[in-house]
């Protein structure tokens, strides 16, 4: 090289013309385009640059979080000013949170995500989990101001504020889970409206829990409806052919279903129909379904009404798939019955053996409830049970296509390891329609 | 389900001397890998040719071998062990590359030994570039474009459809080496050229470049029952295009979606698949497209490495320790995670925290060398940090590396540089990178630009940015406390808020604990605190609740920092060794380090661990947390020692020789007094302030002169100068000469042996540890020289005299623990060079030599044991021992290779034999030298020392070599009655000229003197090329007649091999209650 300033120039020269060569390659016509201009437009908006002070130093406005039990946790405001009750849970795993805030299964609960950083990659359209966000409030160590993601639509913190969704950053999120791990899940009051601690103190008192609720009512859609779209492809990875003649149709009861399990089971060429969890048995199978899912969902399985006459109509006749809060269901309609953990499994790395191969999955899970092993009737075949407190994790009835996990093999987020099981089910569906 | 057997005894195989891309992480992954095993219930047989490792203290394995890892003598030591399996996993690329030529020659099968934890078919396929390319698009793997070439026209073939920027990658080489970066078709080929030399095998892959794409690694692990798990994923801040080992590096990764995440989670299972790794770790390197997330897999190493030791301390997951286990055919979810005790360890962790990790580098020793960063690794060593946010770990990082920064502000240097002149600089990677961006930043540069020079992700640049900005706002003298909390958990260090409040450090301190805002320590433990941990694992950080727990009688062993040249594995090995001490006489081993890549950072070796940065403000934190009784400094090199002082200050207590001490020896004028009051003799010296006293002090003194400025301009520190136009000369060029900054000169004692003196002492008893004859000539720093114990050439009452002095400074400076002596004897006369008062690198190295754990029994002393007590004497080598020193000049071209007064080396290697000749041969072996049985050697001698010409000559001759010569060596020998001695031309001079000649295998040895910068012209194209072509070089005349040795030995016979157990002799009565 002549001089640095040479070597500098041959270096812009070709990394801008390497960028615009990859950028060029690769593209195709599918809603990326779409979210791609989306991305680059929002990105253009952004020249007009947010302050570039730290959170921590631009001002923050207080927030607390006040526990039933009194404990005060305290730290920063951000999205909208509100007073929030609910249950709070904590979730380690790293990726993901847009999927969390918007995963039913959180509905009434107030999430602490244990990771340093959360909001990178700002939100986007397939990574939602369902319409809305259902978590009542957010607790984080941090919440980026601005996304670095070319999946970016949207800054996270601009759409929870958008949204409506009151978040508290800041939090020492290690101290709220080192007491709650100890303390059970509790119910608790986060305030990101200024309002001191001490005028919080006796609502949180009074704050409920997910006890005997019927959340999944609530989360649950008022009508049918059908899904087609798949799960997320990498650009580096094409997707399988499918036979367009080879689809089963298969219902999913929407106890607060996940929008992964439904582009799990587009996946596996199924044909999918979401029912309201008021359907009756009779309308399933009249439906003409060669199977049925019984979704994920928030609350106490114990007080979801009319699941179980739903399931109790439905098993032995049709192939069954059941995730969490499904797996739940199940297990009460088979005769088992449920307790609540002290703290619940939350994250994305928790083991789980199958117990026919001896495999460890990796799963991701989200429950605060689950079978009492010892409560199910011996016909209820044990499949998987969790490496790291020895609770039931799957069941089955073998015999008549029954199987339900407690974790979720969708994942979203979380890792693959056991997205087989939507393979195995649309097996089962297969062999039932021919 | 059925398990294969558990093998009665493994063998493991280490990674030799410390090199550039290999080094501290294989200590820290053998140590953890002979645990596991022992643990497991295995015979464990190790073989490993530095000495200055952790893992070849003679209790840790049951069979220790420091021998050289070559064919031959691996070979040796499984014919003697029969062992049933050897674990290659644990040692890097060389033992690596060793199974591989001990499944090709047959051996693993002739002796039966099973190969776990890798398959030849697995390395080779990770390491052949085509194969693994192959293999990769059999599987479906996205992998670039890119194809193998044996040749250069080969390679210049494969350009027309890969283009233009690209990488070449040579096969089977160690940390990038030998490959590089592409821009246009000149460098291309020399590329190529110098790639095609590089491989052993040959092969370079010739790559699409995808410079400016990110890079994410995963450290992944497997079992043999087909679980899989992430330990921990990682994210470069520099882009594809530096080096993973020279990159800075966060973990967790920050910039992926989840799915994206997932779709490397299982494309690196797919990759482990692919290539057959049943069980163990792995590192697997993705590029990824920021503009579209297209992403293609760069490489795989089917074995622990740097990073997998950086994912280990990371998370808590001991990644070495459980590959050992898994290798053995034992499942994940059988082994514990010893850190929750109850949970196991087929889980991946999660971490409610940031480490960041930034190489550390050593361009300032080779002028010459460009501090350009590529695809070829070229940091000595790192440092990491841990935080609540990466703003914090990043100055905790940035702090931890001790170059005189604590902050992201800009070296005068960077701030003076016009806009024109940072953009050029950023353009380039380098080690400054960082506090380039910051400038920028700073400057209000938009961020587009500098994405577009740098590539460096948004997300680090707004973080960093946001860093910058924060400094401006921490300026207003009313800083509040919640300000200042905000600061603090920042990352910002009272130092740094002191220079923007206009105060002083120990003020910012105070007003900070005076508000109350006191570090707490908070757990790593793999689960986020999901679950209750038990192993006390720690990192400060500001936040609720402190986790420290209550401290029984602790006593603080401050650590090393970061590995770098002169102060490495050497003394990390003492700090280590020091917590057996620590122990034994009562006390909790409290640990504090910075660095990933060693044994001290192992929360397994400790009572407790702090993973924070050596610096003052964090060291003081942790002594409030812990109250200790003691802290111990003398065991970590100069790192601790800076910090006493300003430790004593807040009182705490330091164990061990006094702090004045260190000072009577530093001080040039009290040492000076020092010696005169005890009678022992030093080479005169004298200090001048102005260049126009240079001249008087060098007739003074005499020439020649060794010159140590206290402030150096450039180049190397210190130099030899034989005469005062040189002095002149080199004070003009590379020092500054004034009254605040002085500059020392000294007379050089030439032809005078140098011998090094390592002692324990208790304030009543001085023990010799060992006395190391060098086998260079005084003139080449100590760390770089080559050094035999006992000495060979040393008349027994020198020795004496050696040991009477040493004892007599011992007990003056009132010494508690170690103390290194550095003398030269010249025709007899014994002078002194320099007295240290602390551990010194030699220690390890003495330790092996002796059987005697001295960093260990200077712990005890340091607790108030006695000597007399410990019932230790002067240690005893049980065989002739070596020590032969490496060096990394291979990755910096252009660099002249000439040891000097100025460390230069990275590592060292150990040979231990009955004879000199066969501890020699054995070191120069495991060095890596090609010492040749026969052939021809080129002499060529500087003026002064023709005197000895004939006599080395003679013996050579002797050995049957053919003798070649420079003009004027060649006409000395043709009248000294060598006739036959062929003439050879000097450089440029005709053809073939030296360099040509070795270049063509037509020189096999050669002797070269230095003879001052002005006869010195034509000799570092020589050295240069001689290195280039590894042929053996040797500048001084011991030197060589040492390899003469070496040769005479190697002819008689096949080296045999010796355990370090063999010669353990009963214990003694300190060894009692050892575990």
């Amino acid at each position: 090289m002549a001089s640095q300033a040479d070597a500098s120039l041959v270096t812009l020269m070709w990394f801008k013309d390497t960028r615009a060569r990859f950028v060029r390659v690769g593209r195709r016509k599918t809603e990326w385009e779409e979210i791609r201009a989306r991305a680059m437009l929002s990105s253009a908006l952004r020249m007009v640059t947010t302050s570039s002070l730290p959170r921590l130093l631009d001002s923050p406005r207080p927030a607390h979080l006040v526990l039933a039990d009194g404990t005060v946790f305290s730290g920063f405001a951000a999205g909208a000013p509100a007073i929030i009750d609910g249950e709070v849970v904590f979730n380690t795993a790293m990726t993901g949170y847009q999927e969390m805030l918007t995963d039913p299964s959180y509905h009434g609960q107030i999430l602490c995500l244990t990771t340093s950083h959360v909001g990178q990659v700002g939100v986007n359209a397939l990574d939602a989990e369902s319409d809305r966000v259902w978590a009542r409030a957010l607790i984080v160590q941090d919440l980026d101001r601005e996304p670095s993601s070319w999946r970016s639509e949207e800054d996270a913190s601009d759409w929870l504020r958008r949204v409506g969704v009151a978040v508290g950053w800041g939090f020492d999120v290690r101290s709220i889970v080192r007491h709650i791990r100890t303390a059970g899940a509790v119910p608790g009051v986060l305030a990101t409206d200024g309002t001191e601690v001490d005028a919080l103190v006796e609502r949180a008192r009074r704050a409920r829990g997910t006890d005997g609720c019927d959340l999944a009512r609530e989360v649950a859609c008022g009508e049918a409806y059908a899904w087609d779209r798949g799960p997320w492809r990498s650009p580096s990875e094409s997707a399988p052919a499918m036979d367009p003649k080879d689809r089963p149709p298969v219902a999913v009861i929407d106890f607060g279903v996940k929008r992964s399990i439904l582009r799990r089971l587009v996946a596996e060429n199924l044909r999918v129909r979401v029912l309201p969890p008021s359907v009756s048995a009779r309308e399933v199978l009249t439906g003409g379904h060669a199977g049925v899912v019984l979704s994920n969902g928030p609350g106490d399985p114990a007080a979801v009404a009319g699941a179980r006459e739903l399931i109790d109509g439905l098993v032995g006749k049709v192939p069954i798939l059941g995730i969490c809060l499904g797996c739940q269901l199940l297990g009460l309609t088979l005769g088992g019955r449920t307790v609540k953990l002290p703290y619940g499994h939350h994250g994305g790395n928790h083991p789980v053996r199958e117990l026919a191969t001896g495999r460890v999955l990796v799963t991701s899970q989200n429950h605060n409830y689950a079978v009492e092993e010892s409560s199910l009737p011996r016909e209820v075949e044990v499949t998987h049970i969790n490496l790291t407190d020895g609770t039931l994790e799957g069941l089955a009835l073998p015999r008549v296509g029954v199987e339900a996990v407690q974790f979720h093999p969708e994942a979203a987020p979380g890792p693959n390891d056991a997205v087989g099981l939507f393979t195995r089910f649309a097996q089962r569906c297969r062999e039932t329609e021919s | 389900m059925s398990r294969p057997a558990i093998p009665e005894s493994v063998c493991i195989l280490g990674a030799g001397p410390i090199r550039i891309g290999q080094a501290c992480e294989f200590d820290y992954s053998g140590v953890q890998g002979v645990k596991a095993l022992r643990e497991e219930g295995c015979r464990v047989v190790l073989v490993n040719s530095n000495p200055a490792t952790v893992m070849t203290d003679a209790r840790l394995a049951h069979r220790s071998y420091v021998e050289p890892l070559t064919l031959q003598s691996v070979t040796a030591v499984l014919e003697r062990e029969r062992p049933d399996a050897l674990i290659p996993t644990l040692g890097g690329q060389t033992a690596l590359n060793l199974a591989v030529a001990l499944d090709e020659e047959g051996v693993l099968e002739r002796l039966g030994i099973q190969l776990l934890g890798a398959s030849v078919r697995s390395i080779r396929l990770a390491e052949d570039r085509e194969e693994f390319r192959q293999a990769m698009t059999e599987a479906g793997l996205p992998v670039l474009p890119a194809k193998t070439v044996t040749t250069i026209e080969e390679g210049l073939a494969a350009l027309e459809t890969i283009g233009l920027p690209a990488i070449l990658r040579p096969s089977f080489t160690l940390g990038g080496w030998g490959g590089g970066s592409a821009f246009d078709r000149k460098s291309f080929e020399d590329l190529l050229r110098r790639g095609l030399e590089a491989s052993p095998t040959n092969q370079v892959l010739v790559e699409t470049s995808v410079l400016g794409w990110k890079e994410f690694e995963l450290e992944v692990m497997r079992d043999s029952a087909g679980a899989f798990v992430v330990v921990c994923s990682i994210e470069n801040l520099d882009p594809m295009g530096v080096h993973t080992g020279d990159s800075i590096t966060v973990a967790p990764a920050q910039t992926l979606t989840d799915r994206e995440y997932q779709v490397l989670r299982d494309a690196a299972r797919g990759v482990l698949d692919a290539v057959g790794v049943a069980t163990g770790g792995a590192n697997v390197q993705f590029a990824v497209n920021p503009e579209d997330g297209r992403y293609a897999i760069i490489e795989m190493n089917p074995r622990v490495s740097r990073s997998s030791a950086l994912a280990s301390k990371a998370t808590g997951f001991p990644i070495a320790r459980i590959a050992a286990k898994v290798a053995l055919g034992r499942r994940l979810d059988e082994i514990s995670n010893d850190i929750t005790g109850t949970t196991p360890a087929s889980f991946e962790p999660a971490l409610d925290y940031v480490v960041v990790k930034i190489p550390r580098f050593a361009f300032e020793k080779f002028p010459g060398a460009e501090p350009v960063l590529g695809t070829a690794m070229k940091a000595v060593g790192e440092v990491a940090a841990m935080g609540r946010s990466f703003e914090e770990a990043l100055l905790k990082a940035i702090r931890s590396l001790e170059i005189d920064r604590d902050s992201l502000e800009a070296p005068a240097d960077l701030r003076a540089a016009d806009d024109d002149g940072l953009a050029a600089r950023l353009a380039i990677p380098s080690p400054e990178r960082l506090w380039e961006l910051a400038e920028g930043l700073r400057r209000g540069w938009r961020e587009e630009r500098l994405i577009e020079i740098t590539a460096v992700d948004p997300w680090f640049l707004r973080r960093i940015g946001g860093l910058v900005a924060a400094e401006t706002a921490l300026r207003n003298p009313e800083l509040d406390a919640p300000t200042r909390l905000a600061a603090k958990r920042l990352g910002f260090a009272d130092s740094q808020l002191a220079r923007l409040q206009g105060t002083t450090p120990e003020t910012e301190r105070q007003r900070r604990l005076d508000l109350g805002l006191r570090r707490i320590r908070r757990r790593v433990d793999t689960c986020a605190a999901e679950f209750e941990a038990r192993t006390p694992y720690l990192y400060g950080s500001f936040g609720d609740r402190d986790e420290q727990p209550a401290a029984r009688r602790s006593v603080v062993i401050l650590g090393g920092g970061p590995v770098r040249i002169g102060q490495g594995i050497e003394f990390d090995a003492c700090c280590v060794e020091a917590v057996a001490g620590v122990r034994s006489e009562g006390f909790e081993a409290v640990m504090v380090n910075c660095n990933p890549e060693t044994v001290s950072t192992d929360y397994d070796a400790v009572d407790r661990l702090h993973f924070d940065p050596l610096h003052i403000e964090d060291v003081l934190d942790i002594c409030d947390a812990e109250r200790p009784v003691g802290v111990i400094v003398q065991l970590g090199g100069q790192t601790p020692l800076k910090l006493a002082g300003d430790l004593e200050k807040y009182q705490i207590p330091i164990w061990g020789t006094p702090r004045d001490a260190i000072d009577r020896a530093e001080d040039r004028g009290r040492f000076s007094e020092l010696l005169r009051d005890l009678g022992l003799r030093q080479p005169p010296g004298r200090m001048i302030s102005s260049a126009d006293q240079a001249g008087a002090a060098g007739e003074e003194l005499g020439y020649p002169l060794l010159v140590r400025p206290s402030y150096v301009l450039g180049g190397r520190a210190m130099e030899i100068v034989y005469g005062p136009d040189e002095l002149a000369e080199y004070l003009e060029r590379a020092a500054a000469v004034d009254p605040d900054r002085p500059v020392l000169l000294d007379h050089f004692l030439e032809q005078a042996s140098e011998v090094d003196v390592d002692a324990v002492a208790d304030g009543e008893r001085v023990v010799i540890c060992g006395i190391m004859e060098h086998i260079e000539e005084a003139g080449v720093h100590s760390g770089d020289s080559g050094a035999v114990t006992p000495p060979v050439s040393l008349p027994l009452e020198l020795q004496a005299e050696l040991r009477r002095q040493v004892r007599l400074l011992a007990l003056a400076l009132g010494v508690r623990g170690l103390m290194n002596v550095q003398f030269a004897i010249q025709e007899g006369v014994v002078y002194l060079i320099e007295v240290n008062p602390r551990a010194s690198r030699t220690v390890p190295f003495l330790a092996r030599a002796t059987g005697m754990p001295w960093a260990e029994l200077a712990a005890r002393v340091c607790a108030g044991a006695s000597l007399a007590e410990l019932g230790v004497h002067d240690g005893v080598p049980s065989e002739v021992a070596v020590k032969l020193p490496v060096f990394p000049f291979e990755r910096f071209p252009g660099v002249d290779p000439l040891p000097g007064p100025e460390m230069r080396s990275t590592g060292e290697v150990m040979g231990r034999g009955r004879t000199f000749g066969e501890a020699f041969a054995k070191a120069a072996l495991a060095a890596g030298w090609r010492l040749p049985e026969e052939g021809k050697v080129l002499l060529s001698f500087a003026d002064r020392d023709k005197t000895r010409l004939p006599a080395l000559a003679a013996r050579f001759e002797e050995l049957g070599f053919e003798l070649l010569a420079t003009e004027g060596t060649a006409k000395m020998l043709h009248a000294a009655g060598y006739p036959e001695v062929r003439t050879v031309f000097k450089v440029g001079q005709g053809d073939p000229d030296i360099p040509h000649l070795l270049a063509g295998g037509g020189i096999d040895l050669v002797v070269n003197t230095a003879a001052g910068r002005k006869a010195a012209r034509d000799a570092p194209s020589i050295r240069r090329a001689a290195l280039d072509a590894n042929v053996p070089y040797f500048t001084t005349i011991p030197g060589a007649y040492a390899a003469a040795e070496a040769v005479a030995t190697l002819r008689r016979g096949p080296l045999t091999v010796r355990a370090l157990q063999d010669d353990l002799g009963s214990k003694p009565p300190w060894a009692a209650n050892l575990g």
